[in-house]
């Protein structure tokens, strides 16, 4: 063993590899991405990665090789998890026969997704066992565990880290690679009954997994990461109002929110905390020992009260005369993240008193002592970034017209923040290009775009065009092309050539695609090219049917600057359109005056095209009076 | 001994770099360490935060408000918007030099930082102002702000940790080729400092 600074996704990875996993599989997704990213890096020979094309498609290539007896783990978010619902829900039927560890990062908050989605209910829904870890030294541990129980009841097991457990860093004890299992898959063995699933296995199966799950909340109660906690009192005493009150109380938790619990009882006697590590199936005998002798008991998860649930479900059954309280009594918020300061205060109100008074949200704050308003940050494109350039061409040349912009998810999705105001819709990936054919049908005197990454294309985009094309339906299909998958972190797909096991392999490329689909007109054009791409759009825009035009330009953070611009002050009139029009963070009026911040600029010299007097130049050129 | 350290600043500024270097120092001293730290898509301009918490008995990778012994600061308004973490007679080191929101920009604001110092001024006694353009001119670089606050830090001795530690972590951490410059940064807080 020795000792590493790790981020949670990266001991996860190497939790997987020192459990002797084969093959993983994935699609980047924060806060996921990580985890395969680290096995890639860190792998053994034995071990097979891949970003896949999609959730779908990565769940299916890691059922397949654990069906031959592989170690699998497939990597993505909690939206992913949706993507990949079909071929998951019907595996837990027909069973796995090597470990599969199913990891789906929930992004409480959320800090970077679409919604506040609950895996563990998705764990109930599929019928799978979910591990719930708290730290990062868990994590790593509890993923060797994940794969054993894995293959103890033949069945894919779900691992769920939250965004704080992901990207939190600790020192973690971890295994030297001599220490690292060795699985050796044993193949996969024809046995039609069962490896088909057919109406009848399912029925079968059904009533195996029923009981299975009670067997398995049985095994959890003893497993050791789910645990009844009294924190030391090692500090002098009890200080708050533990011991005044008669009513006995506890804690429940999981997650990072059990470490925001525990450091917040530092110095309270005689709070047990019940901790769970596994919420499906839940450890029933567990919680009843711990309920025992309790009159009520505080929750605290992120996103939904399913520990909540359960508990007020076991006191119901039990006919147990404890109060569970939480997010659905209010005494917890519902949404967003928990921190250390909410958890603190509603363990306090919950010491103080006995909730007979109805919650109150007061927090002693002295406003007395307001600062300076501080700037508001939202994010937004980069300087020099493509997609300015490809979404300010769209918008000059449709100036006027009737139009619609589907957007999609990606680093484009910032195209909505002003000035551009170039995203009016954005649902999930790849659904751009169905909205806009369903606005299309009603409203068809509107020019509909649908705005879609690279990326996102190959994910999720490519059934939404067929869809267009065979429907015969009117729209302007624009694909952000920059060579990467930008907010993830720059990951390789399809288009790129590059594989996760260091191959260079053959581009996918899509204008072929879209002609193959029957796309008649797909033009390629550089945004940057600023008046060349307006002109293209206004000619490809007013076409009938299905065309595309693919906007090629590479990710700024892929590729070198090509240098710098400035402003000439003596030709600036101080009009400021390129601040107005483009709100690129490297155009600044540090003086009421426009520059040019050198540290963020890349030369991608859109304000100079656009710039009505001429003032903008490259740094090499023109004199040096600025 | 147990330390909590917040940084923060603007997605891009490096604030990354500067809490890996703090953790690998404590490391070095045989420390646990935690940290935590904002990643997605407020990396794209947003303002981001680092946690770093090293010491014995510490659970969660994140810092309580008020319980921050220093709040190293890459953008002045970014320090003003964590001092609620710092705790009672903590330090803060900030940067003097004002990064504009691109929404501050296009709506004419005149944010310049200079109010969110004079705030400093008054609610910090013990606060280290760096203009990093003056210091990075008499160093020769643009990229040693992170050095710079990390120097300041040290010599706030509120971080806990000596100009030796931060030496070898930036030995052990970053390319032969900036160790140079970035010893360079160490010395001139100190030349300044004193």
């Amino acid at each position: 063993m020795h000792n590493e600074f790790l981020m949670g996704n990266e001991a996860i990875a190497l939790g997987a590899v020192a459990a002797g996993v084969n093959l993983v599989s994935g699609y980047p997704g924060t806060p996921s991405t990580e985890v395969l990213e680290t096995i890639a890096k860190r792998r053994t020979d034995s071990i097979y990665v891949e970003w896949s094309v999609n959730e779908k498609a990565a769940m299916e290539v890691a059922a397949g090789a654990a069906y031959s007896g592989a170690r699998s783990m497939v990597t993505m978010k909690q939206v992913g998890l949706n993507v990949a619902s079909d071929p998951l829900m019907s595996l837990e039927y027909v069973g796995v026969k090597g470990g599969m560890v199913v990891l789906v990062a929930d992004d409480p908050g959320p800090v970077s997704s679409q919604t506040e989605q609950d895996t563990r209910h998705f764990a109930a829904f599929s019928k799978l066992p979910c591990f719930d870890p708290s730290s990062a030294q868990e994590a790593y541990e509890m993923v060797q565990e994940a794969f054993a129980y894995s293959e103890k009841y033949g069945t894919p097991v779900f691992l769920r880290p939250t965004t704080r457990v992901c990207h939190g860093y600790a020192s973690v004890s971890v295994k030297d690679a001599d220490e690292y299992m060795s699985h050796t898959p044993s193949g996969f063995v024809k046995d039609s009954a069962r490896w088909v699933i057919f109406p009848r296995l399912s029925y079968q199966n059904h009533i195996k997994i029923e009981e299975r799950n009670e067997k398995l909340s049985e095994d959890f109660s003893a497993y050791k990461r789910n645990q009844i906690v009294r924190p030391s009192v090692s500090e002098t005493g009890s200080d708050t109002a533990a011991n005044e009150s008669p009513v006995r109380k506890g804690i429940a938790a999981a997650g990072i929110s059990f470490t925001y619990v525990l450091e917040s009882l530092k110095g309270i006697d005689s709070i047990p905390v019940l901790k769970i590590a596994t919420p499906h199936p839940f450890p029933e005998k567990l919680a009843l020992e711990f309920l025992e002798g309790l009159d009520a008991v505080l929750c605290f998860e992120e996103l939904d009260p399913v520990i909540e649930k359960e508990l007020t479900y076991i006191c119901g059954k039990h006919h147990l005369p404890v109060k569970i309280y939480g997010k659905l009594s209010h005494h917890v918020k519902n949404a967003g993240e928990n921190s250390r300061d909410s958890v603190f205060q509603d363990i306090r109100r919950f010491l103080k008193d006995t909730y007979d008074n109805t919650p109150s949200d007061s927090m002693t704050g002295n406003s007395s002592d307001v600062p300076p308003d501080l700037p508001v940050r939202p994010p937004v494109l980069c300087a020099g970034c493509p997609h300015r350039a490809s979404f300010y061409a769209v918008k000059t040349a449709m100036q006027g017209k009737k139009t619609i912009f589907c957007g999609d998810i990606g680093c484009y999705t910032l195209g909505n923040a002003m000035p551009l105001d170039m995203v009016d819709t954005c649902l999930c990936m790849g659904a751009g290009l169905g909205i806009a054919q369903g606005v299309g049908r009603i409203e068809p005197d509107t020019h509909c775009f649908a705005f879609v990454g690279d990326s996102t294309f190959f994910a999720s985009a490519v059934t939404g065009v067929i869809n267009a094309v065979y429907n015969q339906s009117d729209l302007t299909l624009i694909i952000l092309d920059n060579s990467t998958t930008a907010m993830t972190g720059h990951q390789p797909h399809p288009g790129t050539g590059q594989t996760m096991m260091g191959g260079v392999v053959d581009k996918i490329d899509i204008e072929a695609v879209l002609k193959g689909i029957g796309l008649d007109m797909v033009e390629t054009v550089d945004p940057l090219e600023h008046k060349t791409a307006v002109s293209c759009v206004k000619r490809v825009a007013k076409e009938p049917g299905v065309k595309a035009i693919i906007f090629k330009s590479p990710c700024i953070a892929v590729t070198k600057p090509k240098g710098s611009m400035r402003v000439l002050t003596d030709k600036c009139i101080g009009c400021k359109k390129c601040i107005r029009e483009l709100g690129c963070p490297a155009l600044i009026t540090p003086k009421g005056k426009v520059s040019i911040d050198l540290s963020l600029c890349t030369g991608c010299t859109l304000c100079q095209q656009l710039c009505p007097t001429d003032a903008i130049v490259n740094r090499k050129a023109g004199d040096s009076n600025e | 001994m147990n330390r909590n350290i917040v940084l923060c600043g603007v997605g891009g500024q490096g604030t990354v770099l500067a809490s890996k270097l703090i953790a690998a120092a404590a490391m070095n001293k045989n420390l646990p360490v935690m940290s935590a730290e904002t990643i997605g898509m407020a990396q794209r301009g947003g303002s981001v935060f680092s946690h770093v918490r090293y010491g014995y008995n510490v659970s969660s990778p994140m810092i309580a408000s008020g319980e921050a012994d220093i709040i190293l600061g890459f953008e002045p308004g970014e320090a003003v918007r964590m001092l609620p973490f710092l705790k009672e007679g903590g330090a803060v080191v900030t940067s003097s030099r004002a990064i504009m929101p691109v929404t501050a920009t296009l709506s004419g604001s005149s944010y310049n930082g200079g109010e969110m110092i004079t705030y400093l001024r008054e609610h910090v006694e013990n606060l280290f102002v760096i203009d990093p353009l003056k210091a990075c001119e008499e160093i020769g670089s643009p990229k040693t702000l992170n050095t710079l606050l990390l120097g300041a830090a040290v010599y706030s001795g509120a971080i806990g940790l000596s100009e030796k530690d931060i030496k070898e972590a930036i030995a052990a951490r970053l390319p032969e080729k900036f160790h140079e410059l970035n010893f360079k940064a160490l010395e001139y807080v100190r030349k300044h400092s004193e």
